[in-house]
């Protein structure tokens, strides 16, 4: 060990692809499993959660409107970023989770591989679950998933990293946008997941991570008009409730907190169908050859 | 007016004599007709005539209670059987409701007041279509794309409208059968009489008791219904605001839910649209079933430049809509479901002339008894007006223009709702570009009001969630 004296990072929230402090001031104390001080991470207000979700919804058009190919680049694009700052995030994760060097790099390696599966999927879901249907009359029919909206992502608790990741990348897969809010005890491994996707090519807005204690955000977020959907699996057993009863508002679709064993596990489409829209849409086929067209 | 005369048919009515309705219903609870608990009963009125067509057994929650119970004594059974099975027991059900159509068509024009012309050639082929349809799903659910082997949820309580009764119940218990699901269902309290004559149906097809439970009542049957313990999912078609309730009932709950609810539906025109095709989409888009269709394209988005061709046209073609008898084979526009109805529609009509629009009726003769809403057009209508934005569920038009293709698509998406859209116009690309724009569950281009079941149909946003109809209609009764 040199006696140089290392440059800390001030931890900041990542809104409309910057990088503010909360706009309350505020910070609390992140430490290590040992108790140890790691950072100090901004603790976002009610305004923080109202300017991600407009940042979020000002980038939907986009996001959803682009190509799916385009988007499988753009998240293949983020596990390329973040293969390369692997051993910064194994670093933060160990000390996040309190796990050894080599079990951290697991998660670390399988949240990579888990932005690749994504990847894979952005321009092959709607083959799986869209569909041309064989209706009785001559009407060409086909049902295609579009994106529910801007969602807000409670990220897992204990999971800081791959936990994240699993919950995050599905949905903006399929070209939703999305208001996460970090572990709360375990935030930092979110805010620099942060600067990955800044530098990936993910458009300002598309991500917005927000830390903070998590029913103070969450509440706002749950009865906010202009989110649709809300993925509760941070929300512990009473939060899910109360969040659940305020998202019924105007019918957000409502992910509740399944039960995850083992995060490394391969996920099915579960969490990218949660999100998704199915549109149907009809034209009459008109005849050839049978006495003219008709509608 | 000059041209009535040559829209003077003669009476055409269908007979009566097809359907027998007893003087009194029970509720049909474990493979038996039996009375509430305390006793409660209601009557149901034909709304073309106010006439008093029976009086049905009133569930409370101690039916309630009774009738859970036999769904989940039947689930053991019913969900363990070969699927090849329950796919037999839902064909059969698919040909005794085609044997009985004409039967159940009359009923339920009856009880509910819509023309026997839509029973007849709309809701009732459909809901035969759709227990075939689901029937052949049964023993295919491993390969529908929900995993190796999807299992059933248990129980579903089902709470359905006035507004399309038989074909409501079709599509809930149709999947939910297929999938091996038992189920409640409660009707609406002014359309019960259909569900009651399914319970015949399925008493012929042999089902196995239990396995159908119909429960008719009020807002508070469905309440106590939803709200039970031991019911695993709830489906639900009906208003916003009920929805929303019912999300908050389950909230924090393992139930699985779907909601098919409200919609203000915009009907684009543009310029370059065959105007005929495009009236009478117009006119089968907000005047079918009396425009108490979820579904419906309540808000008609024309572009300017042929707006005055358009109205002309469509005035025209509403001058010739027949109103009356329901029973009549000519009748276009029935009955209003119920008083209540038609004082929301009423009050609603009042609103919108309060407000500035412009109403306008062709002149209609109402009959003197029943409930009765002469077809409505409003011009001079602005995005702000309560006739733009609130569902009226009736025989109403709101009509506002557009200049753009973007205007149209700003305009038809400004709204808390998201089930239906139509578009109107010679250009592919130009349908397939709105298309793909529009908020909606469901866009029909060149046409409307087309349903299938093998179509998966449902709304964005406040509209509700999940998909009723096709693949994507099983996953609501699976535990995926």
């Amino acid at each position: 060990m040199s006696d140089r004296l290392n440059v800390l990072k001030t931890y900041k929230l990542y809104v409309g692809g910057k990088f503010p402090r909360s706009e309350s001031g505020r910070v609390y104390e992140v430490t290590d499993a040992k108790g140890k001080w790691l950072a100090n991470a901004p603790q976002s207000s009610r305004k923080d959660a109202r300017d991600a979700v407009v940042a979020a919804r000002k980038a939907f058009g986009g996001w959803a409107g682009a190509t799916a190919y385009n988007r499988g680049q753009v998240l293949y694009r983020v596990a390329e970023m973040l293969e390369g700052r692997r051993a910064q995030f194994v670093h933060e994760v160990a000390d996040a989770e309190g796990l050894s060097k080599s079990k951290a790099a697991e998660q670390v390696d399988a949240a990579v591989d888990r932005w690749v599966w994504y990847a894979g999927w952005t321009d092959k879901i709607a083959q799986v679950v869209g569909g041309g249907n064989p209706v009785a009359g001559p009407y060409f029919n086909l049902s295609s998933p579009e994106p529910t909206g801007v969602v807000a992502v409670l990220a897992p608790q204990e999971s800081s990293f791959l936990g994240l990741v699993s919950v995050l990348a599905p949905v903006i897969a399929t070209g939703n946008t999305a208001v996460v809010v970090a572990s709360e005890k375990a935030p930092l491994p979110a805010l620099s997941l942060a600067e990955v996707l800044a530098t990936s090519d993910v458009p300002g807005g598309v991500v917005n991570v927000l830390s903070g204690r998590t029913a103070e955000i969450a509440a706002p977020l749950a009865s906010h008009q202009d989110v649709n959907a809300i993925d509760l699996a941070g929300a512990d057993e009473v939060l899910a409730k109360e969040l659940e009863i305020a998202a019924a508002d105007n019918l957000k679709r409502v992910l509740r907190p399944q039960p995850v064993d083992d995060w490394t596990a391969t996920p099915g489409i579960d969490r990218l169908t949660a999100f998704l829209e199915t549109k149907t849409v009809w034209h009459p086929t008109g005849s050839l050859g049978a006495g003219g067209s008709s509608y | 007016m000059a041209s009535a005369s040559a829209f003077e048919y003669a009476p055409a009515p269908e007979s009566r004599s097809v359907v027998d309705i007893a003087p009194s219903y029970g509720l049909f609870i474990d493979g038996e007709f039996v009375e509430a608990a305390d006793g409660k009963v209601f009557k149901t009125v034909s709304p073309s005539t106010e006439e008093v067509l029976s009086e049905i057994a009133q569930a409370g929650e101690a039916d309630v209670d009774r009738a859970v119970a036999a769904a989940r004594r039947a689930f053991e059974k019913w969900s363990a059987l070969p699927g090849s099975e329950r796919a037999k027991y839902l064909f059969r059900i698919a040909r005794i409701i085609q044997e009985r159509s004409r039967e159940l068509a009359v009923l339920e024009t009856l009880d509910n007041g819509k023309p026997i012309k839509e029973t007849r050639d709309a809701d009732l082929p459909l809901v035969a279509a759709h227990f075939f349809y689901y029937a052949g799903w049964a023993d295919k659910l491993e390969h529908a794309g929900f995993g190796v082997s999807p299992k059933p949820l248990g129980v579903a309580g089902q709470v359905i409208p006035w507004n399309f009764p038989l074909l409501m119940l079709a599509w809930k218990i149709a999947p939910a059968l297929a999938t091996g699901n038992t189920v409640v269902l409660k009707p609406a309290e002014t359309t019960p009489l259909s569900a009651l004559f399914f319970a015949d149906v399925c008493r012929q097809a042999g089902l196995p008791k239990g396995v159908v439970n119909i429960l008719p009542g009020y807002g508070d049957t469905g309440a106590a219904l939803v709200a039970h313990p031991d019911v695993n999912k709830v489906a639900f078609t009906g208003s916003t605001a009920v929805g929303k309730e019912i999300a908050r009932t389950v909230a924090g709950s393992r139930k699985k839910l779907t909601l098919e609810l409200g919609g203000k539906g915009a009907n684009i025109v543009f310029d370059d649209a065959p105007i005929d095709q495009a009236v009478e989409g117009i006119v089968n888009g907000i005047f079918f079933n009396q425009g108490q269709v979820c579904c419906a394209g309540s808000r008609l988005l024309v572009q300017e430049s042929i707006q005055d061709e358009l109205l002309d046209s469509l005035k025209r073609r509403l001058s010739t809509l027949r109103l009356g008898d329901p029973l009549d084979k000519n009748t276009d526009i029935g009955a209003i479901n119920s008083a209540e109805q038609l004082a929301r529609i009423t009050s609603l009509v009042d609103k919108g002339a309060a407000e500035g629009a412009e109403p306008w009726s062709p002149e209609c003769e109402l009959p003197s008894a029943g409930y009765w809403f002469a077809p409505t057009l409003f011009t001079n209508v602005t995005q702000a007006h309560t006739i733009a934005r609130d569902e009226i569920f009736g025989p109403v038009l709101s009509v506002l223009t557009f200049r753009t293709p973007d205007e149209a698509v700003a305009k038809a998406n400004n709204t808390q709702y998201g089930l239906s859209a139509g578009i109107w116009t010679e250009k592919g690309s130009r349908i397939l570009a709105v298309a793909n724009k529009l908020r909606a569950g469901v866009v029909w281009s060149n046409t409307f009001n087309k349903f299938d079941p093998t179509s998966p149909f449902g709304g964005y946003k406040e509209s509700g969630f999940g998909r009723e109809g096709g693949r994507h209609g099983l996953e609501a009764y699976l535990d995926v």
